[in-house]
């Protein structure tokens, strides 16, 4: 049992719509996990199925081993969700929420200590008192952590924590998350933030139209792709049409006056490229190389499967 | 059985009327109060339906669990309903609770909307008209069933409805008529015979037939067969009821 969570031909079906179309992987034990995907592309109700708030139409989930629908005590116990939606109580304060919660899950005051220290650790301490609904919305986002922690689940989700934060609040969630993760607990984080899930995640799967298409080390999933990226300062009466035939193909964004090309490692040198237009009377003001990051892999990945389909 | 979470959800959804008493339990009495001072003062003099009992002290019974009725109904139907829509029932769906935990705990919430409305209610109108008490127990005894009913009925509502509208439109269009239409202002034995046999066709009926009979030791109907109708109700909305919560309906899907 070392998954954390166990996704096994996970099919969801709503009406004629596929949201997940035979999701099969696993998350280890103790790892940072990255769900990707562009808009709509299944990741909530997965997350969702995970969680049991979805039954799957065909499949099995488990997490910590516990099927989550014949064994959903132990698996509800074992996991912690913060939801994608800011979602709240408006009749509670901060803090009776958390109880209420805790108080679900079959503690009582032993636990309070422990909801004090989540107040604490996430800066709500001052507004502990305060109705739900008088928060902020990074303070209510920082209320739905403390609430999916209020149990100490071993397995956390969190859907789009970083969705709509300033940066001082990202910053503060990252190290939260990286502190989490230290102790031991396993993190299944969706975002948007490519630059985040390379940052924070040891492992990406990212999900197109409710399929895997692909799951691998963040940094495997780099090295995949073997493309670099050139990055050309021209004088501003250049424009496109006068590129060379053979660069054409290898353009990847021309935009004032920065003209940045894809280059295959092995097949393209860059000195041929500088050749090239050199060749063709195309002087430049600067030139810098860039390694790809995960938003390029991303968009490969997820166009590579428009083109098949 | 996660008691400690029962009696969370059960302690929150009490708490929860409790923090908006004007609405949920004042208005409520408000409205009994207006009935009686309508009905009772116009009609006293014209109707008479229990030999030695005032057509006021009549009415009481009636709009008591009128009363319990609709607010043991209201309690767990737009809470239910609110929680989904704002979407912070997924902190309830989370947790270990089990369907049946879930189900008492909403039940149960209910019964006690229902015992302190109608308690507001009684307090109120006891002003208006002279009452007895038959029997506490027979009182208590369809105060619990008809609120847990009704209660378990507001939780099929609560899943049901996909908007305001669709909850309004069960208050509406089954709770009201139906309780209007349970011998609340009348004695079911004064209607042309087609609306009498009707009557014992609607549940509301025996839970207020009932209630009156713990009052007056008098009712249109046999105690026993009231009783006997009022506890099949709960169990037959119960058994939906867990059923519903069981396969997901609306709730998880
Ligand atoms: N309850 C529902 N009923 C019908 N369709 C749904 C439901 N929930 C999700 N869907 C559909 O399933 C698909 C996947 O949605 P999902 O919310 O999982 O996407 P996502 O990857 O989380 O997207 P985002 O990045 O925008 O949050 C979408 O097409 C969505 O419209
Ligand atoms: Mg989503």
């Amino acid at each position: 049992m070392s998954h954390a969570i166990n996704i096994a031909k996970v099919h969801k079906n709503y009406g004629n719509l596929h949201a997940l179309a035979g999701i099969d992987f696993q998350i280890p034990q103790g790892s940072f996990f990255g769900l990707l995907g562009p808009n709509g592309a299944g990741k909530s109700t997965l997350i969702n199925t995970i969680a049991g708030l979805t039954y799957a139409s065909t499949g099995t989930v488990e997490v910590m081993g516990y099927d989550v629908r014949s064994q959903w005590r132990q698996a509800r116990k074992s996991l912690g969700v913060v939801p994608q939606e800011l979602v709240y109580d408006s009749f509670f304060s901060v803090i009776e929420v958390l109880r209420l919660q805790s108080g679900y899950f079959g503690y009582g005051r032993e636990n309070y200590p422990w909801l004090d220290e989540l107040l604490d650790i996430l800066s709500l301490t001052d507004k502990a008192n305060a109705s739900m609904q008088n928060l902020s919305g990074g303070m209510k986002r920082r209320a739905l952590i403390a609430q999916a922690l209020v149990h100490r689940p071993p397995v956390i989700v969190l859907d789009e924590p970083t969705a709509g934060v300033d940066v001082e609040l990202r910053k503060m969630l990252w190290e939260f998350t990286k502190r989490l993760h230290n102790e031991g607990h396993t993190i299944v984080l969706t975002t948007h933030y490519l630059e985040e899930a390379e940052a924070l995640c040891e492992q990406i799967a990212i999900l197109n139209h409710g399929q895997l298409i692909a799951l691998d080390k963040t940094q495997t999933l780099l090295g995949r792709y073997p493309y670099r990226l050139l990055r050309l300062s021209l004088s501003l009466d250049f424009t496109l049409p006068t590129l060379p035939e053979a660069l054409q193909s290898k353009v990847q964004s021309f935009e004032l006056g920065e003209l940045v090309l894809r280059l295959h490692r092995e097949q393209d040198p860059i000195c041929g490229v500088l050749e090239c237009l050199r060749a063709a009377n195309i002087p430049f003001l600067d030139l810098r190389t860039e390694e790809p990051g995960l938003e390029e892999v991303f968009m490969q990945l997820t166009s590579d499967r428009e083109i098949l389909s | 059985m996660n008691w400690r979470g029962f009696y969370t959800l059960f302690a929150k959804e009490v708490w929860r009327f409790l923090k908006v008493t004007t609405q949920t339990i004042f208005a409520p009495v408000l409205t009994v109060l207006l009935y009686l001072l309508v009905f009772a003062s116009v009609l006293s003099e014209h109707v008479q339906v229990y030999p030695g009992v005032t057509y006021a002290s009549f009415l009481i019974p009636g709009l008591i669990m009128m009363s319990i009725i609709q607010n043991a109904f209201a309690n767990s139907s737009s809470s239910l309903f609110q929680s989904k829509m704002t979407g912070n029932l997924v902190f309830t769906l989370l947790a270990p609770l089990s369907d049946l935990e879930f189900f008492l705990a909403f039940v149960a919430a209910s019964v006690i909307r229902g015992i302190v409305v109608g308690l507001g209610v009684l307090v109120a109108a006891m002003w208006f008209a002279p009452l007895t008490m038959h029997s506490f127990w027979i009182l208590l005894g369809f105060t619990v069933l008809s609120s847990a009913t009704l209660g378990a009925l507001g939780v099929i509502a609560g899943l049901w409805a996909e908007k305001w509208d669709h909850v309004a439109a069960f208050q509406n269009f089954v709770i009201l008529p139906l309780s209007f239409l349970s011998g609340v202002f009348y004695s079911v034995n004064n209607l042309p015979p087609f609306w009498q046999q009707l009557s014992h066709f609607n549940p509301f009926f025996y839970m207020i037939d009932g209630f009156r009979y713990g009052f007056f030791g008098l009712a249109d109907s046999s105690i026993g067969l009231s009783f006997f109708v009022v506890s099949l109700s709960l169990i037959a909305m119960s058994v939906l009821c867990l059923w519903l919560l069981r396969i997901g309906y609306h709730l998880r899907n």
